[in-house]
């Protein structure tokens, strides 16, 4: 039983950290109808800036001071999330208004190499590791329920409750400000946003950057886990069959969705996995993915029938 | 400023609505895509406070022509002077900015949001605070977000929504859509209001009702209105002058008993055999 637990709980933080990529993806489709491939990416660099500037830092300021070291990578990174959002609305975006779907999805796909290149060119391509001071020691708990109790890291709390706060803030500002009203227009119609003095320009980039924002904190979470690597692209993939169990337009879809599908992965692994021959961590997302778009093609919690990718 | 132009009594409107200065002008416009060409050198102005329309048979141009009005597509010839001022090249949150508000043909509505967040989005315009203070949803915002509510409130009444006001507007019949897509272009205030075939297949009742919000927002707002429309009798009706358009052409420009004995006009419309 207490085996269980673990399990589970070890899926759910691996979801989590899924959730946190797949929000990236819901936030820029919600605000432009653009299924973007670059998300990974964008987490990658926001991961290897966050890293290497607090390196640097940490180095200049001869290591007296981690937090300001810290502060100094967060404020670096979360510049070039904001340097990536503008150049990817100023070269590429604003020359494809109206364009089909089908396009803007190989444009991502164009953006994510461009990033994952220029982000190991600048920021070099070994691992790197992020320090923000989370808590690495276990603990055990429910020694009263379960024999010989759970063990949970205390850094999977914080990421936990961190992840919380991000999607009741986004929320909130999605549903209740004025610009988070403009994004939802901008995302139903361009001609209607623009008939009303909204500026799609201006709008892109607030929400590559609401977006960039989001992987930087994915980054920071992923990066002090498991340190930064080419790696995390690859991983952040798997928020793909996150986003279609979850449906692509709600913010608690992309958690629950992360949610399921990281818990699933693990404990079919473990109790299935012997059967088999092991493995089915690796595809087990893709298959959840496909059965859902036979039975709900719009997700669990997608408002409307995907039409554009 | 709008409110005090209008002084006019209701009855008095009736019998004639006091035009001001023409408040936009467009001067041999022309409008190419490729090699086909959909407007050939019109002009025609628009006063304060008039209902203008746009007539003409399918394929005339009309849509054409109010795009370009709205910036959405720039002609290749000609000027367009607002208030005296030659415009320049302009996209259409701009014309927004200039106070020009427009319906769409085919509604365009924000389809998941409700008739209130809709026709709020036609306040983001007039709101100031900046987007740390709306991120936070704190002070300035808070209170902005407060008084347009109240703004909203009013167009609700006024286009007589009130029970549909936390629908979400996919979920409309398509005549009451046609509505909230009239109040959202009403939330912006506009000095120029355009409107694409704003009754297009309604039924006679929902039609009648339209008439009654567009002459009401002539005669309350004072609102300059320009309107493209299929349905002749409500075009007769409605407005002050009518423009006819043909195969990108303008034939005929006047009040509507004017038009309607333009033998350039009948021609269009039943075919030059008739």
């Amino acid at each position: 039983m207490g085996f269980f637990i673990e399990t589970m709980l070890g899926g759910l933080m691996t979801g989590m950290l899924y959730s946190l990529v797949a929000l990236g993806f819901v936030l820029i489709f919600k605000a432009s109808g653009v299924f973007n491939f670059a998300q990974g990416a964008m987490v990658l660099v926001a991961a290897l800036a966050m890293a290497r500037f607090s390196e640097w830092s940490n180095a200049a300021l001869g290591g007296d001071s981690l937090f300001l070291a810290n502060v100094i990578g967060i404020i670096g990174a979360g510049a070039v999330m904001f340097l990536v959002a503008w150049a990817v609305e100023r070269f590429v975006l604003r020359k494809l208004v109206n364009q089909e779907g089908a396009t803007l999805l190989m444009v991502t796909l164009g953006i994510a190499y461009v990033l994952e290149g220029l982000g190991q060119t600048f920021f070099g391509s070994e691992i790197y590791s992020i320090n923000v001071g989370m808590p690495k020691d276990p603990v055990i708990m429910f020694e009263g329920l379960v024999e010989g109790g759970v063990m949970i890291n205390k850094e999977d709390f914080i990421a936990a409750a961190l992840a919380a706060v991000l999607v009741g803030g986004l929320t909130i500002f999605f549903q209740k400000t004025a610009i988070g009203r403009a994004l939802r227009a901008v995302a139903d119609d361009h001609q209607a946003a623009q008939s009303v003095g909204i500026p799609l320009n201006k709008t892109w980039v607030i929400v590559w950057c609401v977006a960039g924002l989001v992987a930087l904190v994915a980054g920071i979470i992923w990066g002090s886990k498991m340190g930064v690597q080419f790696s995390i692209v690859t991983v952040a993939l798997r928020a793909l069959p996150v986003v279609i169990l979850g449906g692509l337009t709600s913010v608690p879809g992309a958690i629950v969705g992360g949610l399921i599908i990281g818990v699933g992965e693990k404990l079919s692994e473990v109790y299935l996995g012997p059967f088999v021959g092991g493995g089915i961590e690796i595809w087990f997302a893709y298959v959840m993915a496909l059965i859902v778009l036979l039975f709900r093609p719009q997700g669990l919690f997608g408002e409307k029938i995907i039409n554009r990718v | 400023m709008k409110m005090t132009d209008m002084n006019t009594s209701p009855a008095g409107a009736q019998a004639g609505r006091r035009f001001g200065d023409v408040i936009l002008d467009l001067q041999n416009i022309s409008l190419r895509f490729g090699g086909v060409k959909a407007l050939t050198d019109i002009s025609f102005n628009i006063r304060e406070h008039e209902v203008r329309a746009i007539i003409g048979p399918n394929g005339a141009g009309k849509s054409s022509m109010l795009n370009v009005i709205n910036g959405v597509y720039h002609p290749q010839e000609g000027k367009i002077l607002f208030r005296g001022q030659e415009r320049k090249k302009m996209e259409p949150h701009m014309a927004a900015q200039q106070g020009i508000a427009r319906t769409f043909q085919n509604i365009a509505l924000f389809k998941g949001m409700s008739v209130l967040d809709n026709i709020m989005t036609g306040r983001n315009l007039k709101m100031k605070s900046n987007i740390f203070q709306q991120a936070l949803w704190i002070g300035p915002a808070l209170r902005e977000e407060i008084a347009h509510r109240e703004k909203v409130e009013e167009i609700v009444d006024f286009l007589e929504i009130q029970h549909i006001r936390k629908t979400p507007v996919g979920a409309l019949p398509y005549g009451l859509q046609k509505r909230v897509d009239l109040g959202r272009a009403l939330a912006m205030e506009p000095q120029i209001l355009l409107l694409d075939e704003p009754m297009a297949g309604m039924n006679v009742e929902e039609k009648q009702d339209m008439c009654r919000f567009i002459l009401d927002i002539s005669d309350q707002f004072g609102t300059t209105i320009v309107l493209i429309e299929h349905d002749m009798g409500v075009v007769m009706d409605i407005s002050d002058r009518v423009v006819v358009l043909d195969y990108g052409k303008k034939i005929g420009d006047g009040t509507p008993d004017e038009v309607r004995n333009n033998q350039d006009v009948i021609n269009a419309y039943l075919g030059s055999g008739h």
